[in-house]
């Protein structure tokens, strides 16, 4: 039977349609895997007793011979972002500490219908911000990937951190993330896996813990494109419960996979080769060029120019809905209360809010009130919005000479954890790469590359027309078929 | 633009956050260098460009007009609202003593 826990979603999924291994087989051995990781703090809360039930369900449906859905039998982690019916949902945070919703978020119950089970909830930085996992309340996660001669702890990235810790180590063949301003691809391209963030819509935001509505957006993480666009697959679709969810048919991205690219021009935006970019990064975008070409692309330069002032606008954005969004938390309905001796009712929502939000939420609720206050409106929030609208013009403007774009996923190899602490603007930096298409709602993936000098494992980013997913994946596959990326972390934990 | 140690205890207000004075002290130089480093976005002209009000352009669409139409977010749910209540009374939320 092998080691089970080495295979993907679709090998997973055709083996227990097969015959080859029990979805309970396959259950056991990722619970064990997980079990046996503790060291690397991936998890917040390990549901295997639901994993195993999952599976089961998939048994007996195979023992009828009923026919079964895309990701029968496959188990994943489910980011702590998505709201879970009976299982803690907690966003990484102490002010949700505790929290058991009495529903399930649409994603995580799409997935459920797709035959997924649950191995456990994900950690992840808190309320989703932060670009190392550094800042959940449960502590840091750490990579599975060191440096080549070191025991340091690195970052798995963020805010998907949990995520891309997990799937990177083996213990669950795909997971859920999502991405506000990179939060899925960041922590794929440093954990050396794929993940993608769809056009804004596709997946339903019902039952995902908000943190900036207009850009919050979930997708899947796995170890290949193909995996990948399988999950994305039964993660979307229209759904009711969110205003926001876009009613459009989704498409069959895994059946439709191409990875010739004769006739697609690829665009190499020129304002992204900013100064004090690492050359290992500027050598693995070089690299895609070629796979690109190699694949039937053409390249063509590609002007963005309001790339600088995407970060700062995100900056000022984010914050903001996050501060109306965060409003939520106050000790009446859920999660934890603070109410001091002799305390009044705005006293107990303040110090429940001290005492459950931790200091990067606070940093960005103040930030978002600051700019949401009379006066400071329109020079900072509607000027953001406004640069947000020429960020989103300039891929526009781009498309018209190109398919799709090529990046660098972040400007860094994983790092270790503690180095950026001190310094918020610097970590904010990470996502340079990644917050442009977040702001213009556009799909987006990582696709592992190469290791740089430090066996460090680097990503490439494809960001596509809106809508165009499968534009993303078939480029995404053409890097993956020529890059020949096959590292695996080395077992410390 | 940068702020003062009480414009910060203002906006901490608002925004219903206790804050120590340590924690102020903490707050006040890392607001501002965010600040400014966001004040670049004052460099781009925008004189002729709308605000940005949705990513994706599409109508918001109403719900049907029929009472409980969706089981899960109509009435009569009240257990599972009040269940993750720090405090629930008699079928209630329980705050603190708001009228004297």
């Amino acid at each position: 039977m092998g080691d089970l826990t080495q295979l993907g979603v679709r090998a997973i999924r055709d083996g227990v349609a097969g015959g080859d291994f029990t979805a309970r087989e396959v259950a056991e051995a990722f619970n064990a895997a997980v079990e046996g990781a503790s060291a690397l703090n991936a998890f917040i809360t390990p549901t295997p007793e639901l994993a195993l039930r999952h599976a089961d369900l998939v048994d007996a449906d195979r023992a009828a011979g009923r026919d079964l859905p895309a990701m029968a039998g496959v188990p994943i982690g489910m980011k702590d972002l998505f709201c879970t019916r009976g299982v803690q949902s907690s966003a990484a945070s102490h002010i949700l500490e505790g929290f058991v919703p009495e529903y399930e978020s649409t994603v995580s119950q799409n997935l459920w219908n797709a035959g997924c089970g649950m191995l456990g909830k994900l950690n992840m930085d808190q309320f989703a911000m932060g670009s190392s996992n550094e800042t959940s309340y449960f502590g840091d996660v750490k990579s599975p990937w060191r440096k080549d001669g070191s025991n340091a702890a690195l970052t798995p990235g963020g805010s998907s951190g949990g995520s891309s810790a997990a799937v990177a180590a083996r213990l669950c063949p795909a997971a859920t993330g999502t991405d506000t301003g990179g939060s899925i691809r960041q922590p794929a391209a440093v954990t050396g896996i794929t993940g993608i963030k769809p056009t804004y819509g596709r997946c339903s935001r019902w039952g995902v813990v908000a943190f900036a509505s207009s850009l919050d957006q979930a997708g899947p993480m796995a170890r290949s494109v193909d995996d990948c666009a399988i999950m994305l697959g039964a993660m979307a679709g229209f759904d009711p419960k969110d205003s926001t969810s876009l009613d459009a048919p989704v498409p069959d991205w895994a059946g439709s996979l191409n990875a010739d690219l004769k006739g697609k021009r690829v665009g190499i935006p020129r304002e992204y080769r900013m100064e004090g970019t690492d050359q290992s990064i500027l050598d693995s975008w070089e690299r895609g060029k070629e796979w690109l070409r190699d694949a039937g692309a053409e390249i063509v330069d590609v002007s963005l120019p309001h790339t600088k002032y995407a970060l700062p606008a995100y900056y000022i954005i984010a914050p903001a809905e996050a501060s109306s969004n965060l409003a939520r938390y106050d000790g009446v309905r859920y999660g934890l209360r603070d109410l001091p001796e002799g305390a009044g009712l705005q006293d107990m929502y303040a110090a429940t809010r001290a005492e459950g939000f931790g200091d990067e939420v606070k940093r960005r609720i103040l930030i978002g009130t600051y700019v949401l206050s009379a006066g400071f409106y329109d020079a900072y929030y509607t000027q953001a919005q406004k640069v947000r609208t020429l960020v989103q013009r300039d891929f526009t403007d781009a498309f018209g000479q190109c398919d799709m774009i090529l990046a660098p996923t972040s400007p860094n190899a994983a790092f270790p954890l503690g180095e950026m602490q001190a310094d918020p603007l610097a970590m904010y930096l990470n996502d340079v790469f990644a917050v442009p298409a977040s702001l213009a709602g556009l799909p987006a993936m990582s696709v592992p590359a190469m290791l740089n000098g430090d066996g460090l494992p680097l990503g490439l980013q494809i960001v596509g027309k809106p809508m165009d997913e499968q534009g993303v994946l078939d480029a995404g596959l053409a890097i993956e078929q020529r890059s020949g990326f096959d590292a695996v972390p080395e077992r410390w934990w | 633009m940068s702020v003062s140690r009480e414009q910060v205890a203002k906006i901490a207000s608002l925004a219903r956050i206790d804050m120590d004075d340590a924690a102020l002290d903490r707050m006040v130089p890392e607001l501002n260098n965010i600040l400014a480093w966001v004040e670049q976005l004052g460099e781009v002209d925008t004189s002729t460009v709308e605000p940005m009000t949705a990513v994706i352009p599409q109508a918001l669409r109403l719900r049907e007009d029929v009472v409980d139409a969706d089981p899960l977010t109509g009435g009569g749910r009240r257990e599972a609202i009040l269940a993750n209540a720090p405090v629930a009374e008699h079928g209630f939320f329980g705050v603190p003593k708001v009228i004297e």
